[in-house]
């Protein structure tokens, strides 16, 4: 085991082979290239627009796709006139139910180990309607100009049925309990007794809008068949899932299917399998031509689930103390028959506080709208937001402060599991956040504080976002004799740096400098499954290379000759430093790469291991955690809202790259507070249509919207997370809206419990 | 979007004998025609292209004549606009994004059609201004932007221009060129309500241009403002503005000038409120009761009733700091 302090010289010993127990010297090590500000690696493509992203790519003989959504949310298809369409110029062909080639549905993302589809339909295999916006038509023409006006010439006709549009009816219809890896369900004591035995009590409901994805880059894929193979370049978090996923809808080996995405314009897990990927291909298969298919804005909207709508109940008891005695977080969200993907918002209540009982319960009530689905920190986003209100409004019914109420009730264990923290220093990141923020400078009252026409108020709210490693991670290391690495896993960036920090992270393992190390991803062909989800590629990626150079260690000993200074060493005696392997205890005895491969005379040595399965999730309670703080101004005359300063104290382990993690927990707050502030998808209930399916329309925070954020981190090392870093992807989005709400309530005194909260309810 | 042919105006005559003909629609600068275009919501067979007819800025009269190809941003920059009507500046800045400004021309600012959800979604929705007589689907749908003032049972959408309540409130002129010569119609009367018949927006004839806009001197001892309520702080359309133009002597309101954006289906000049502010204390009582008496007509739908109160709200506050500025 390496010191705390070890100097960068030192040889880095091995990670573990198992987490779970074992612990990464790499976390600790400080110095080094680990928790360098350093610049994305892309950075310069990108500005220069030579990064090439999927609709980019240009292919020889390529048709451009446009898709005719319905209009009905449920029902059939009478009739359908496309002749109109064929006969506009330019046009290649016009597919639909009944010319599409027979596929499969897709599988569901998470429903077996490979599957990446949204959702489990046919698609376009019939002629009924699943939802308003499901693809009825698609046209392929010369340009995408022709393709979009030939669209415009399809006619349809419905014979509608009776489509569940509205929330009421849909719950009136009878719910069933969530599964989100098992039940969503959970019991401890008698929540509702001890919430009416409390000295203090809050039950309230909060409610939230259904959201929809607006990453800067519209889905587009552009592939083309060469016989049974299928050359796929997406926009894609899940470049294996894919290839596996059209494999199996085309009938087709996932061998024949490769699927390249080397720049994506952000995922936030809505960059899964939808169906214009598979009716891209299909078309490409009835035309005998490569494809492109770009959605528009509006297709996104059409195409891509977001947020389900949710209704959450939570309720609160506690001693006069203010420890909690009671915690109730149940409710229900809306999805689909054919996704079944709940919008798990109570399993923040499963790690945030001590209680002594818990009664935790997700409904899913059922309505006919385009398949909900992941969409940056599931259920965290909206769960954290009306868990962490309710906690304000316990603190505001104690008169207690909140931080005071919040550290008052962190748990020593994980609160519903009773396993140990592999790490939280959620009190610190409380204590230096409002030491930093000027937390004690807060008018606890209501109302109280005026500047001019603005009422001002200070909110705090915690974050948190469980740590996730997938089992199937795998990575291969290719090391040649000129002492260069080449770490390639299956993974992505999607903006995030996954590329920049995994070569520092790499560079500092393998005892190499950052220009020694290139980190190829966003490739089907290449090891692995390491879905860009649930924050957890880093650890993957991690575990991945650890294991992988565990392999390539025991394939460089067996390379070294009698008389080089490390032969008969085991590979626990051994680690890495400049450029080379060392005995870990009498540095001296080293060698260098080259010289080994030099030695052997090996131009390369190639090893790929996989990660070992994630025990350290069984064993040990681990989330990333935040404290947030909020302040804001809020128009006494308008009800219009203004953030004016912003804090994230944030406890996730080791930060890897404070440049490209405080990006990625900037734009998690900023995602908040759009959350908090105007995000919302307006759903006509009578024709269960979305209305404002634009940019113009459809509000996410502007510039002028968003405050300079402040970012602080604990910055403690995660033992049993690789490299010591935990998640950070989703968190930041998680506890800011609740921070922005109880700023908003600490100014006005007002409490809206439903989102987002729009000037005229704050009037 | 349906193909159309391009032609390009090289002056206003040039432009009124390419645009007689059926079909055709003059395209400024096509931050909103191309939009509708793609939607197929408009449908012209030939667009003449207007940006090159006169985009100059100039006095007139002691007042201002602008050219209706000028863009958005240049009015809003212009040292005389900024100096002289702070209201027209401030107005045009707090629409859109700069990008959109930049393209934007004030012909089209005034003739951008409405927001309205249900009018941009040809696909999904009824609407009698796309499809006279097939219904409205806001009337009893999602209508918290729509209007309480001016609208009909036919429609309830609202104008969502910016830059045409600040001319509204300046007692703005619109110079029009058509087939059969010139003429002038104030910019109050250039948008019609929609009665029965919301698909005729304007009093223009077919074919008529804009070719400018002119703006009178500004009222003596006056001082202007404009002010914009959002759902976001920037690039959203209005839930409620308004431009005011007030004067203030010895604690009397002795010029009232004020117009209402996001209530109704055109800019909206209030003038009852106006009426009921002229010789009176310029009082925050005295502006809250002029607010309430213009909008006493209102008529809130399902979601917009908080429109009446902010209206009132912004009204009050806006005439309160132009007359603590004159105190
Ligand atoms: C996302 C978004 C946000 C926006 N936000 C705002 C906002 O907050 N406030 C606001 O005020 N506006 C806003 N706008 C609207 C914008 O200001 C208008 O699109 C723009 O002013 C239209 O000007 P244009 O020159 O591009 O007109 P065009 O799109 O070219 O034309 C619009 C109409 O005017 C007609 N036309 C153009 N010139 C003439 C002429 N000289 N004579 C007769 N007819 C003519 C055209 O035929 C067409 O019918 C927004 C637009 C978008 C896309
Ligand atoms: S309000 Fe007017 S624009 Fe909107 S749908 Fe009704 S008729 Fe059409």
């Amino acid at each position: 085991m390496s010191k705390p302090d070890n100097t960068v010289k030192d040889a880095l010993a091995l990670g573990p082979e198992n987490w779970a127990d074992g612990e990464d010297p790499l976390a600790r090590r400080r110095g080094g290239r680990i928790g360098a500000p350093v610049s994305r690696l892309d950075g310069p493509l990108k500005v220069r627009g030579k990064a090439p992203f999927a609709a980019e790519f240009p292919v020889e003989g390529m048709a451009y796709a446009a898709l005719v959504f319905s209009t009905i949310a449920k029902g059939r298809i009478a009739t359908l006139d496309t002749a109109a369409a064929e006969a506009a110029p330019g046009v290649v062909l016009v597919m639909t139910y009944r010319n599409a080639p027979r596929m499969r549905p897709m599988q569901q993302f998470d429903s077996s180990e490979k599957a990446g589809g949204a959702d489990t339909l046919p698609i376009m295999q019939d002629e009924h309607v699943y939802w308003n916006g499901q693809p009825i038509a698609l046209v392929l023409a010369e340009t995408q100009e022709q393709a979009d006006h030939a669209a415009s010439l399809v006619r349809v006709t419905y014979e509608p049925g009776h489509a569940v549009t509205s929330f009421a009816e849909a719950k009136a219809n009878g719910t069933d309990t969530g599964d989100f890896h098992g039940p969503l369900h959970l019991e401890i004591g008698d929540a509702e007794e001890a919430l009416r035995a409390a000295a203090v009590s809050v039950d309230v409901t909060y409610r939230t809008p259904p959201h929809n994805h607006n990453a800067i880059e519209p889905h587009a894929t552009t592939l083309a068949w060469h016989g049974d193979e299928l050359v796929v370049h997406d926009a894609t978090q899940l470049v294996t899932h894919t290839a596996w996923t059209l494999a199996h809808i085309f009938g087709v080996d996932e061998s024949q299917v490769h699927v390249t995405s080397p720049f994506v314009g952000g995922g936030f897990g809505g960059k899964l399998v939808a169906q214009h990927q598979v009716l891209g291909a299909a078309a490409a298969r009835l035309a005998g031509r490569p494809v492109r298919i770009a959605l528009p804005r509006e297709g996104v909207y059409r195409l891509i689930g977001g947020r389900a709508r949710t209704e959450q109940r939570v309720a609160i008891g506690a001693s006069e103390e203010g420890r909690f005695t009671a915690l109730i977080h149940t409710g229900t969200s809306a999805t689909t028959r054919h996704s079944a993907w709940p919008e798990p918002f109570m399993l923040a209540a499963h790690s945030h506080y001590a209680a002594e009982t818990f009664l935790l319960d997700l409904q899913t009530a059922y309505v006919d709208m385009v398949a909900n689905g992941s969409m940056r920190a599931p259920g965290g986003a909206v769960g954290v937001y009306a868990l962490e209100c309710t906690v304000d409004e316990v603190a505001a019914k104690l008169g207690m402060d909140p931080v005071e109420l919040r550290i008052r009730n962190e748990p020593a264990t994980g609160p519903t599991d009773g396993r140990p923290f592999s790490s939280r220093h959620v009190v610190e990141a409380w204590r230096t956040g409002a030491e930093r923020f000027g937390w004690a400078g807060r008018n606890p009252a209501p109302g109280a504080v005026r500047d001019g026409e603005w009422l001002v108020g200070m909110g705090c709210a915690a974050a948190s976002h469980p740590y996730v490693r997938m089992p199937g991670g795998a990575a291969r290391i290719t090391l040649t004799d000129k002492g260069l690495a080449r770490v390639e896993v299956a993974a992505h960036d999607m903006g995030m740096g996954t590329e920049t920090a995994q070569t520092q992270v790499a560079a500092e393992r393998l005892g190499l400098e950052p220009g020694q190390v290139s980190f190829r991803y966003g490739d089907s062909a290449l090891p692995g499954l390491v879905p860009a989800a649930g924050s957890q590629q880093s650890a993957s990626i991690g575990a991945a290379v650890v294991a992988a150079q565990h392999a390539l260690v025991a394939e460089l000993l067996k390379l070294v000759s009698d008389d080089s200074p490390l032969a008969g060493l085991e590979a626990d005696e051994i680690g890495a430093v400049n450029g080379g392997l060392a005995k870990l205890d009498e540095p001296e005895r080293y060698e260098s790469y080259a010289s080994i491969l030099a030695g052997a005379g090996r131009d390369e040595v190639s090893v790929e291991a996989s990660g070992p399965p994630p025990l350290e999730m069984m064993n040990w309670s681990m989330h990333s955690f935040g404290a947030m703080f909020c302040e804001v101004r809020v128009n006494a005359v308008t009800g219009e809202t203004r953030v004016s300063r912003f804090l994230g104290s944030i406890d996730c382990g080791r930060v890897l790259n404070p440049k490209t993690a405080g990006s990625q927990l900037r734009g998690g707050i900023v995602m908040g507070l759009g959350l908090a502030l105007m995000e919302e998808t307006q759903f006509d209930e009578r024709r269960g249509r979305i209305l404002n399916a634009s940019l113009a329309e459809y509000h996410v925070p502007v510039h002028l919207d968003v405050p300079e954020i402040d970012l602080i981190w604990t910055d403690l090392p995660d033992p049993h997370a690789p490299a010591g870093a935990r998640g950070i992807g989703e968190l930041g989005i998680t506890g800011a809206g609740a921070a922005v709400a109880n700023a908003i309530f600490n100014a006005t005194g007002k409490r809206v419990r439903d989102l987002p909260l729009t000037p005229d309810k704050l009037l | 979007m349906i193909p159309f042919t391009y032609a390009r105006a090289e002056n206003a005559a040039d432009a009124v004998r390419l645009g007689a003909a059926d079909g055709v629609k003059y395209l400024g600068g096509g931050t909103n025609l191309v939009d509708l275009l793609r939607e197929s919501i408009e449908r012209p067979t030939t667009l003449v292209d207007v940006t090159g007819l006169s985009s100059a800025i100039e006095e007139r009269d002691a007042g201002l004549l602008i050219g209706a190809a000028a863009r958005n941003t240049a009015v809003a920059e212009h040292r005389l606009v900024r100096t002289r009507y702070p209201v027209l500046s401030r107005a045009i800045s707090s629409g859109a994004s700069a990008q959109i400004r930049n393209m934007a021309t004030v012909g089209g600012n005034l003739l951008q059609r409405t927001r309205c959800p249900y009018f941009y979604d040809a696909d999904g929705f009824r609407c009698n201004k796309r499809n006279p007589g097939e219904g409205c689907d806001a009337v009893d749908g999602s209508n918290r932007t729509h209007a309480i003032l001016g609208a009909s049972s036919a429609c309830v959408a609202v104008h969502p221009s910016d830059l045409g309540v600040a001319l509204a409130a300046l007692d703005a002129d619109v110079h029009l060129h058509g087939t059969t010569g010139n003429r002038t119609v104030p910019l109050t009367e250039l948008h019609r309500l929609p009665g029965d018949r919301p698909d005729v927006e304007t009093v223009l004839e077919p074919g008529e241009l804009i070719t400018a806009i002119e703006l009178p001197a500004p009222p003596p001892a006056t001082r202007s403002a404009y002010r914009k309520v959002r759902d976001r702080a920037s690039y959203a359309f209005a839930l409620v503005s308004v431009a005011a133009v007030l004067g203030v002597e010895d604690g009397r309101v002795t010029a009232a000038r004020i117009a209402l954006g996001g209530v109704a289906p055109k800019p909206w000049r209030a003038r009852t409120a106006e009426a009921a502010l002229l010789g009176g204390p310029a009082t925050e009582q005295a502006f809250r009761a002029a607010a309430e008496a213009e909008l006493a007509d209102a008529k809130p739908l399902r979601d917009n009733g908080f429109k009446v109160e902010l209206a009132a709200r912004t009204i009050t506050a806006v005439l309160g700091r132009l007359a603590r500025e004159q105190a």
